[in-house]
């Protein structure tokens, strides 16, 4: 009896252990593709989308159970002939921006693409004034 | 008694600061050419007080050597069977102690500068230890009032609940501690900014005083964000050397500032022109260091760096950094248009390329700072957006192409006014690397854009850093252009490391079974065995890994995936093998339930040279200081020989009068 509910305790113990240690049930989440070219795609692609359970890692550099799913969907969804940009639309559409690292223009994320311009302008104005004056004084000095 | 010895020197520090504060400010009420009564005790006040405060860091290293249990941030933080180093290490690696060091590294730099600096005017003096001692005041006031380092606990505890593991790193000992200093030294200079503001004292002889602070800061500030670059490729063990994260670019933000005000400080001094440029750049700098320290000391991003999660912290930095900041910003737009604009210069000058890659430099912080705040902004609003490795680099490509381009010319033009004309050769040879080197790469593959560009920019910037040396007689060079050289030779072995892994770089996964092989580049991978390992503080399993380049001598890599019980946390501990052209990188996964296991391997081509460039960089930083500081002990010891032959011939006149002749 005792013995019974030992190796009960011990089954117990050694399930979540097990779970833990065996691979998840994913096979791309830890397998390239064996077209060097759809890895490469797919690799990139991996590279631009967060974990969603880890801090500031992407699905690529995580050993998170999630990123490995997530893994598993890209390369499975790019061997199917699936396009890296549709594959990312797929995703932002059931996870939100937050899974992306490439933010698109929209209307939450406008200014991340308005400012650089306006950043881009405020520069050769700057240069302009500064070094632009400069050329017409040695202009009247000369 | 350890703990109370170091809050009251805590303490005392604080009122020391407040007495520095005033007797400072009083120097300002003094007429020219007096010293007003008042105004003696800020020196002395400095000096004391960064006594203190470096007395208080000690005491609280002593009890983190000691394991000290019946200090609450000892208990919480540190473990009695961690190895002595990690003791003492894990002194920085927690909000308290951490803060305690800034405050500790800002008391004495305010302190040297206090002590040594005679070059000044008393005045400016003055104003400059007065705005150190505002800026420490509030610090003191922080780690005082809601970050108390030496809190005692009720009852001691029984045993520490230990250190984060990923910070149990000789990596840990090294990187916090540098950057630290380096945002510090930014102090000082932003210390000095606003005394030769207050007393409308911007020219050059100020600027040979700023300049050792601002180069020192910004050397500290590269090997710091070398030394963590480095730390995060090998332990976070996913291969990456950096991912714009925000606390990476919490420390990258204060740099490119530095880096601007370096470049423009060393203008000021040496041709009397971008005077409010300087000034706002030193304000930026500090400001930057600022927004770091709030970023990361806030907890507003939860990161690995990001230890506290207190919001009563981060209202109180942001409100720090809001005073210091908005007074800057004010003092600045009063005192701005006092301040003549200097010397004036041509476009193609080396002012005006210095100027450019300043304005260059401003922008590519401008895009990291909105990249970085703008997510945190958004959030607040409940909006999650991600911005990561594909809006930064294309964005700050922008100006940063350029930016190289320029750098590879500005060191060879002439001062104040030049024709490109005269660097007709030059400038051919540049054009004919980059686009040259762009094009060979292109004819062996499809590679991305940026790599490429950046391969093309390396290869230019490597033979244009030692084109100053051209036709000058290599023994007369002074040390200071070596360092420009050897800095700009720096930044061209940065870049190349970096291209080179973005466009080169090879990964193998692979569930492998004892005794399989797999194949890497020119590497031959075999799994030998897995074995258990224990350590101190850990339990590991550790693969025996067997490399054998192009069939050659096999070498044995043992990567390890770490247990640690206290905090209960697993790491990957990769195993790197370190070729002259590249790194194998190696890490060990879980394994399947068939018994195979999961291994991940990296070819990285020339990685390693990103960090030979970081240390290149530092390196040439170090060479400008030792010149300038060379340079000035020479010219010291010559004025004061002029001065003993004078006051000897003085006294052999009195002795005996020499008829005139």
């Amino acid at each position: 009896m005792i013995r019974a509910v030992a190796s009960l305790l011990l089954a117990m113990l050694a399930l979540p252990a097990l779970a833990q240690d065996s691979m998840p049930p994913a096979p791309y989440a830890y397998n390239q593709l064996d077209d060097p070219r759809l890895e490469a795609e797919a690799s990139a692609l991996m590279q631009t989308l967060r974990c969603l359970k880890c801090q500031s890692q992407s699905i690529a550099d995580s050993d998170a159970p999630m990123a490995g799913d997530m893994r598993h969907q890209v390369r499975s969804r790019i061997l199917a002939g699936e396009s890296p940009d549709a594959i990312r639309r797929w995703l932002v559409a059931r996870y939100g921006d937050y899974v992306s690292y490439e933010p698109e223009v929209s209307s939450t994320t406008w200014p991340l693409f308005a400012i650089p311009v306006l950043v881009i302008l405020i520069v050769a104005g700057v240069l302009l004034r500064r070094l632009g004056k400069r050329r017409n004084d040695a202009g009247e000095a000369a | 008694m350890i703990a109370e010895i170091g809050l009251a020197a805590l303490w005392l520090a604080a009122a020391l600061a407040v007495l520095q504060m005033v007797s400072g400010a009083f120097a300002l009420r003094a007429n020219e050419g007096e010293v007003n009564p008042l105004a003696i005790y800020a020196r002395p006040a400095a000096v004391v007080q960064a006594f203190l405060a470096v007395l208080a860091f000690a005491m609280l290293l002593w009890a983190f050597a000691i394991t000290d249990l019946s200090l609450k941030l000892v208990a919480t933080n540190s473990h009695s069977m961690k190895p002595l180093l990690y003791k003492l290490t894990g002194t920085w690696g927690n909000h308290e102690g951490s803060m305690l060091l800034w405050v500790g590294v800002l008391a004495l730099s305010g302190g040297l500068l206090a002590a040594f600096e005679k070059r000044l005017p008393e005045r400016t003096m003055g104003a400059t230890l007065s705005v150190q001692g505002f800026v420490a005041l509030g610090f003191y006031a922080f780690l005082l009032l809601s970050s108390n380092p030496f809190e005692r606990l009720p009852v001691p505890a029984g045993e520490g609940s230990g250190l984060n593991p990923l910070l149990q790193d000789i990596g840990l000992a090294i990187h916090p501690p540098t950057l630290y200093a380096g945002y510090v030294g930014l102090s000082v200079a932003f210390s000095l900014a606003m005394g030769a503001l207050l007393t409308r004292e911007v020219n050059p002889a100020f600027a040979r005083v700023m300049r050792p602070w601002v180069l020192g800061a910004w050397v500290l500030l590269t090997l710091g964000i070398t030394a963590g670059s480095y730390w995060a490729y090998y332990e976070l063990g996913w291969g990456g050397w950096w991912f714009w994260d925000p606390v990476e670019n919490a420390s990258l933000m204060p740099w490119l500032a530095a880096t601007a005000l370096m470049h423009s400080v060393s203008v000021l001094a040496a041709r009397d022109a971008l005077r409010t440029w300087t000034i706002m750049l030193g304000v930026l700098a500090f400001s930057m260091s600022m927004l770091g320290t709030f970023l990361v000391r806030s907890g507003v991003l939860t990161s690995v760096h990001a230890f506290a999660v207190d919001p009563e912290r981060g209202a109180f930095i942001l409100g720090l950094l809001g005073l210091y900041i908005g007074g800057a910003f004010a003092i600045f737009a009063l005192r701005a248009g006092a301040v003549a604009e200097g010397k004036r210069f041509a476009v193609a000058s080396r002012e005006g390329a210095l100027v450019f890659n300043n304005v260059m430099l401003s922008a590519i912080l401008a895009i990291v700072l909105l990249g970085t705040l703008y997510p945190l902004l958004t959030e607040a609003f409940d909006v999650r957006v991600s911005v990561g490795p594909p809006y930064f680099n294309p964005a700050s490509a922008i100006f940063a192409v350029p930016m190289l381009l320029v750098m590879a010319v500005g060191p060879l033009l002439r001062w104040k006014s030049d024709t490109p004309r005269r660097l007709q050769f030059e400038l051919a040879l540049i054009a004919a690397l980059v686009i040259g080197v762009i094009g060979l790469v292109s004819v062996f593959g499809e590679f991305p854009l940026l790599p490429l560009l950046g391969l093309g920019l390396a290869a230019a910037l490597a033979v244009a850093a030692f084109l100053p040396l051209r036709g000058r007689k290599l023994s007369r060079v002074p040390v200071a252009t070596w360092g420009m050289v050897i800095a700009h030779f720096g930044v061209a072995v940065s870049l190349f490391g970096m291209a080179c892994e973005g466009a080169f770089s090879q990964e193998r996964l692979a569930a492998v079974a004892p005794g399989g092989t797999e194949q890497i580049g020119d590497f031959t991978v075999t799994l030998e065995s897995v074995t258990p390992v224990a350590g101190p503080n850990w339990t590991a399993i550790e693969a025996r890994l067997a490399i054998s380049d192009k069939g050659g001598e096999p070498v044995i890599l043992n990567p390890q995936a770490r247990s640690f019980w206290s905090p209960p946390q697993s790491t990957s501990e990769s195993a790197l093998l370190t070729r002259w052209d590249g790194q194998l990188y190696a890490v060990i996964g879980n394994q399947a339930a068939d018994g195979r296991w999961q291994i991940r391997v990296w070819w990285k081509p020339f990685v390693t040279f990103i960090w030979y460039g970081g240390l290149l960089i530092g390196l040439g930083g170090v060479l400008a200081i030792a010149g300038r500081v060379r340079v000035d002990v020479k010219r010291r010891q010559a004025s004061a020989k002029g001065d003993q032959r004078r006051a000897d011939l003085e006294a052999l006149g009195q002795a005996s009068p020499v008829p005139a002749e």
